[in-house]
């Protein structure tokens, strides 16, 4: 079982905020400091942390794949226990697929790709069949309601929906 | 219209921003532009919804966030884009999508939450239930994460957009 961090009321906020967006400045670690009453060198080396502590994986820019011409699905994959090794060592060396999960189900290997064309997607797909003889659901997305992988680390809060 | 300048931009920030002083400034010499030039078309790309945001990408397992629940629902498709629209406005759904409904998987809209344990998001699925009226539903708990990466767009400079 993974250990729930302890984090300070100052550092769940800095988290907080990262994730919403750095600010396009010149200096945008001492312009966030500023939000906290934290002196930039503060920002930093509590950035730096949480980087060394695997919670931040990169700071960077999040692209709309979308507005940049490209197209993205789902696929599951049901993959024997004996497959899961070859399937997902192949799935994984693809630039294509950004993400990709075990879970408990029958369609057990849930993974997403984003591609050039959509011709290009059906091509791994049909590649992926025909490879290792695995049934593979394309579930490209008719509608997107919501994109947005913010966590919150104030916690503790019950569902407010 | 991306020029090539923005797809070297692109290539640049969807990296790893470095955690000091001056960031941007790093990247535009790298670049060879002006610092001012690179925050302009950051921000141009960020009013075209073209970035979504530019900041810290989280890893929710190490951050404390251990279970990660794929929820999937059948809804009748007339009543898909309110349900769909409902369940978004939660704030402990971080993604919602509308899918195709396929032969043997009759699931049409998916919905992703973190918790801090499994009883956390059962509890939370029985709430969204309950909220938009949908009593078939299933929780696909991810067991193993097998990859998890940012897209790298424009990896060669002849891709067009």
């Amino acid at each position: 079982m993974d250990k729930v961090p302890i984090l300070t009321e100052v550092e769940r906020a800095l988290l907080n905020e990262v994730q919403s967006g750095l600010p396009v400045d010149p200096e945008p670690f001492r312009v966030l400091g500023e939000k906290f009453g934290l002196s930039e060198a503060e920002v930093l080396a509590m950035l730096n942390r949480f980087k060394e502590a695997g919670y931040i994986r990169r700071m960077g820019a999040i692209f709309d794949s979308r507005k940049l011409g490209y197209v993205s699905t789902l696929c599951a994959a049901k993959v024997s226990e004996d497959q899961l090794k070859p399937v997902s060592d192949y799935i994984n060396q693809l630039t294509e697929v950004t993400h990709n999960y075990l879970r408990e189900h029958e369609y057990n290997m849930w993974f997403t790709g984003i591609a050039h064309s959509k011709e290009r997607l059906q091509e791994i797909i049909q590649d992926l069949e025909t490879r290792f003889g695995v049934q593979v659901l394309n579930l490209p997305a008719l509608k997107f309601f919501k994109i947005n992988v913010n966590f919150d680390f104030k916690g503790g809060g019950a569902a407010q929906c | 219209m991306l020029t090539d300048l923005d797809k070297a931009i692109i290539r640049e920030l969807q990296g790893d921003l470095p955690l000091v002083p001056h960031p941007y400034a790093q990247v535009a010499k790298k670049l060879n532009i002006d610092e001012e030039e690179l925050l302009d078309r950051i921000r141009w790309m960020q009013d075209r919804g073209r970035s979504r945001r530019l900041g810290a990408a989280i890893r929710h397992r190490e951050a404390g966030f251990t279970a990660n629940a794929m929820i999937v629902w059948r809804v009748a498709e007339e009543k898909a884009e309110e349900v769909g629209r409902k369940l978004a406005a939660c704030p402990e759904v971080t993604h919602c999508y509308l899918r195709p409904e396929i032969p043997g998987w009759p699931y049409n809209l998916y919905t992703m939450v973190h918790g801090q344990s499994r009883q956390e998001c059962e509890a939370l699925a029985a709430q969204l239930s309950e909220k938009v009226g949908i009593e078939d539903y299933r929780i696909l708990y991810s067991t193993r994460e097998l990859k998890k990466s940012s897209m790298r767009y424009y990896l060669h400079e002849t891709e067009s957009s």
